[in-house]
């Protein structure tokens, strides 16, 4: 484990002027954003510029690519970033003609960025050249045109089609001269966390090739923000990505991005609140995590899954008292949050304590039940191995990066909101298993509470006159056009980034969600290869993915 | 000890539990047998019923739910189904895997274009009688994400639904309140209205030829299943 808000060893700084040096004279202008510096390229420039970003200048985390439409031209941009400094940033941006939208695909250079311009391609229309697998990837293969293009008719009807599965052990159904199986798991079952459909191939009991199939939950999230003003109208919807009680995270994200293109400050006594409300959201999160895996790994319904449901319940009652709701809070405004603690304040604190003081009982519990237990190891440990470096070029973030050694969390290293005045740490584990993962949100959840409650103690010290929960923010906000801000937090999933693009309108002209589960289950066919089928099931519980997010 | 061996003697005496059952049963004769059902009909352990009648009460009083997470709103099933909600009290809280082992399904969540053909799927491999209760506005009529590209304006475009529970997420409590009624409606067998559903599932070559289907032609079989949706009807 790592201590509070230093890491290690500090990295070597990248200035521009290397940048430059770097990127050579294959940069064709410079388009920068509100967040990092930005290199315009050609599109058959993408492999080279990228590698040599990677190799020489030592970004290694490409965050996120943004596909979008402007009147002239496509536009995509590689969000890069390094796991030992988050904060050194750099994009490269890609435009590519309307006519011919043809990009050189990033995909050798980085995992990550298959899914990424599958995604691109379905949403946007903009082709990748020698992508190994240029599919639809939300929409289904049959969808007729790219609804976030400009042209794009919504009023046009479609067809989906529904292929009937055949009995995976009839005779005709597997291929002669192999022994090779076919298999579907989902969209509908009950260990998938919502509706994903795996298509896996067997030998035998072991896994031969997963296809994780993605999209029966895409919600069109993007469309919505776009549609709605900064002010007040997209704050409901980050609720609704990540849906498992994580939801001030979400917003959180969407706050920290429009408050730093629209520049907005917000108090300090929000802040805390912010802070305060958001780690309850984690401990929500990691406890039905925990609930669902021990769901997923003993089928137990009646234990462990109750156990978490328990606690939930009380996180979700705590957090009901701050917003007003048990799910979907719609709490935090731009520059700050919708009201302040509840009256009376002592009995709110109470509770909190209450509830605080409970917690290290209770997790010694579910050590007893879950990690303690014999029949639990052998599931977990050692199976669902997630190298770091294999995590590092699928984006794995978050708890399952941590999991894996990788010392990276955005609350500590692009400090945002009161964790840098706060004493915690950030938990790391080096099993790269199962095990590791979930014993790696065990301890968060130890860390949150201690977060919380050095916020209570703060709140409960703060002057009354000085409580002030939002800063003065204009009633419409116009960012100036053509600003465009990149910004992510530690969601409860790994890093959740928000890409903004503003067109001097009340409204973004682009609106880009990174998810975090995205990325953690794309690297589920790494993990998985030649374990046995039950392992799919707890690997993938120990991603702890939520459809929401992933298809957005 | 181990339990093939017999039991050699009871050390202490049995005087507890024999004192425990005397204090319940009381004073006086043993009325144990004489239930308030007794008291109700009279001497004759017998009731008169119609066959219907009891039918409808059976099956209004143990309903298997189907496990179907969608969306948010599961997470408030869940809640639902867990310890404080418990919806077992009510009789009607077993959730089981398989569809053919469900009456009821309660329909979580945003419905979007590639997962109707599923829940259709899902719907259809239950056995009758079965019942649906839509959860949430998004099951309603497409709820926050109605004017998206992609999503159903509502699970009754699909499958028909007997009970609405509106809320975004609904509370427990209401899917409590909303199963509650189905268990009375069902009890006192009431048929739920027919709706008219826009989308259904058919073969592809059934299908009107227009443009879209002409464009589609080579890369669908003629005897798939194929969904189609006309965004520009629905409400
Ligand atoms: S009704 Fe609300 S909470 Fe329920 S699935 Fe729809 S968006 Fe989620």
């Amino acid at each position: 484990m790592s201590t509070g808000l230093e890491r290690e060893r500090p990295p070597v700084e990248v200035t521009e002027a290397d940048l430059e040096a770097v990127i050579g004279d294959r940069a064709l202008s410079r388009d920068d954003h509100l967040n990092a510096p930005g290199f315009v390229i050609r599109p058959d420039d993408v492999q080279d510029v990228l590698s040599d970003l990677k190799e020489r200048a030592g970004f290694d985390h490409l965050s996120c690519l943004t596909a979008q439409q402007y009147e002239d031209r496509y536009e995509s941009i590689y969000h890069m970033k390094k796991y030992a400094d988050p904060t050194q940033e750099v994009s490269i941006v890609v435009p590519t003609p309307t006519d011919e939208p043809v990009s050189e695909s990033a995909e050798p250079v980085f995992r990550t960025a298959d899914w990424h311009e599958r995604e691109a391609f379905d949403l946007v229309g903009i082709d990748y050249e020698g992508h190994p697998d240029p599919r639809r990837i939300l929409l289904p293969e049959t969808w007729q045109g790219h609804p976030l293009s400009h042209d794009y008719d919504q009023e046009k009807p479609q067809l989906v089609t529904l292929t009937e599965h055949a009995n995976p052990v009839q005779p005709d159904h597997h291929e002669a001269e192999s022994d090779t199986m076919f298999l579907n798991v989902g969209p509908h079952h009950p260990a998938t966390h919502g509706v994903l459909h795996i298509k896996a191939v067997l030998d035998g009991e072991s896994v031969v090739d997963v296809d994780p199939d993605i999209g029966y939950l895409h919600r069109c999230e993007e469309q919505m923000c776009q549609q709605g003003t900064y002010r007040h109208q997209i704050m409901p919807y980050p609720d609704r990505w990540d849906y498992v009680s994580a939801g001030l995270l979400n917003e959180w994200a969407y706050a920290r991005a429009a408050e730093d293109l629209a520049d907005i400050e917000v108090p300090e006594y929000a802040q805390i609140i912010r802070t305060m409300g958001a780690e309850f959201c984690r401990i929500a999160s990691h406890m039905l995590a925990l609930a669902t895996f021990a769901l997923d790994v003993y089928g137990d319904f009646t234990a462990i899954f109750q156990y978490g449901m328990r606690d939930r319940e009380v996180v979700q009652d705590i957090l009901e008292d701050l917003t007003g709701q048990r799910l979907m809070f719609n709490y935090f405004r731009l520059g700050g949050v919708a009201w302040d603690l509840p009256e009376p304040r002592e009995e709110f604190f109470a509770k909190c304590r209450n509830f605080l003081d409970e917690l290290p009982a209770k997790v010694d519990e579910y050590h007893d039940l879950l990690t303690g237990n014999e029949i639990f190891q052998v599931r977990t440990i050692d199976t669902g191995i997630l190298e770091p470096d294999v995590a590092k070029d699928y984006g794995c973030t978050g708890p399952v990066a941590r999991g894996s050694g990788i010392d990276y969390d955005l609350r500590r290293d692009d400090p945002y909101g009161y964790y840098p005045e706060l004493d915690w740490n950030v938990v790391t584990m080096d099993g790269c298993d199962n095990y590791a993962r979930v014993l790696t949100r065990m301890q968060e959840v130890e860390e949150s509470a201690k977060i919380i409650e050095q916020c209570l103690d703060l709140l409960e010290d703060w002057p009354e006159d000085e409580r002030d929960i939002q800063s003065n923010v204009p009633r419409t906000l116009k960012p100036d056009a053509d600003s465009e801000i990149y910004r992510a937090v530690e969601g409860a999933k790994g890093e959740l980034g928000i890409y903004i693009r503003s067109d001097g309108t009340d409204k973004p002209a682009r609106f880009k969600i990174r998810s975090p589960c995205f990325h953690n289950l794309s690297a589920l066919g790494e993990m998985v290869e030649d374990e046995y089928i039950p392992d799919l099931i707890a690997s993938l519980g120990s991603l702890d993915i939520v459809l929401g997010e992933v298809d957005r | 000890m181990s339990s093939n061996n017999p039991q050699q003697s009871i050390h202490d005496s049995t005087a507890p539990s024999t004192d425990t059952r005397d204090s319940r049963i009381g004073e006086g004769p043993d009325d144990r047998f004489n239930s308030k059902l007794r008291e109700a009909f009279g001497s004759t352990p017998f009731i008169l019923t119609k066959f219907d009648k009891f039918m409808n009460w059976v099956r209004g009083n143990s309903m298997f739910m189907l496990q179907f997470g969608i969306a948010c709103c599961s997470i408030e099933m869940m809640h639902t189904y867990a310890i404080k909600h418990d919806l077992d009290r009510f009789g009607a809280g077993v959730p089981r895997a398989s569809p053919r082992q469900a009456d009821v399904m309660i329909v979580p969540g945003t419905i979007v274009s590639k997962f109707g053909p599923r829940m259709k799927r899902v719907y259809d491999q239950m056995p009758e009688p079965k019942f649906v209760v839509g959860m949430g506005s998004c099951t309603i009529s497409g709820g926050p994400f109605q004017e998206g590209y992609n999503v159903v304006k509502g699970a009754e475009e699909i499958i028909p639904i007997d009970i609405h529970v509106p809320g975004c997420p609904p509370r427990p409590e209401a899917l409590v309140y909303g199963v509650a009624k189905l268990q009375e409606r069902i009890r006192n067998g009431e048929s739920s209205a027919v709706v008219v559903k826009p989308y259904e599932l058919e073969q592809f070559g059934d299908l009107e030829r227009d443009e879209l289907v002409q464009k589609l032609a080579d890369d669908i079989d003629e005897e798939d299943l194929v969904m189609r949706y006309n965004w520009a009807d629905s409400p």
